[in-house]
């Protein structure tokens, strides 16, 4: 799914002129990006949060000629996924497994009532 | 930043739009953007970055605590790969 796609969607969905959305989807991405770019921490709940790594510079290596080549410290975005999404994510793949982890929990549950 | 502030910059920049409105229309487009990827999309929004879903094939893992040899099962998970122009942005910026 690209922006265009999302935009036609939540249009859509809502009733509302494209560009009215293209306007509030352009606005949201930019004042995200602003607060990265300010070195600011994003914590959208169900999604995710996204935070700035800084990574050390180090003397890596040109992998064609293997010759040395200094790397920059640098920062990096990271999204760290959030609980809800990342749990969405793998449903379709672990149905069958899903039911099995449950159940192990439920075995751990009691156990820890029964020492208490 | 939180949601919350999100949806001010969504209210302040849209003249005529009620707050609850604002605050209904960004948790329309995350929602969007969520079941996009629950149905294993990959999303890509230029200039931001991409929302990539990869599968892992089950490994052995080992219980830090106990030592005790378990498997990791196979499963999906979402990496978020940023574009070029926020990475250099980020680092122009120092």
């Amino acid at each position: 799914m690209k922006k265009s796609e999302l935009i036609q969607k939540v249009a859509e969905q809502h009733n509302l002129p494209k560009t009215k959305v293209e306007h509030i989807v352009n606005t949201i991405f930019n004042s995200m990006k602003d607060s990265i770019i300010a070195g600011e921490r994003i914590e959208i709940r169900g999604f995710g949060s996204f935070t700035i790594r800084n990574y050390s510079g180090y003397t890596g290596r040109n992998p064609r000629t293997g010759e040395p080549v200094e790397v920059e410290p640098k920062k990096l975005p990271y999204f760290k996924v959030g609980k809800e999404l990342r749990e969405l994510v793998n449903t379709v793949k672990t149905k069958e497994k899903a039911p099995a982890k449950k159940a192990a929990k439920a075995e751990k549950a009691p156990a820890k009532k029964g020492k208490k | 930043m939180t949601k919350a502030d999100i949806i001010d910059k969504v209210y302040e920049s849209v003249p005529g739009l009620a707050k609850k409105e604002a605050a209904e229309l960004v948790d329309a487009i995350f929602n969007t953007l969520k079941k996009t990827i629950e149905n294993g999309e990959n999303i890509k929004i230029s200039g931001f970055g991409n929302f990539i879903i990869r599968t892992k094939g089950s490994r052995p893992g080992r219980n830090p605590k106990t030592g005790e040899n378990i498997e990791i099962v196979d499963r999906r998970v979402l990496t978020f790969r940023p574009s070029q122009i926020l990475k250099k942005t980020l680092n122009d910026e120092k």
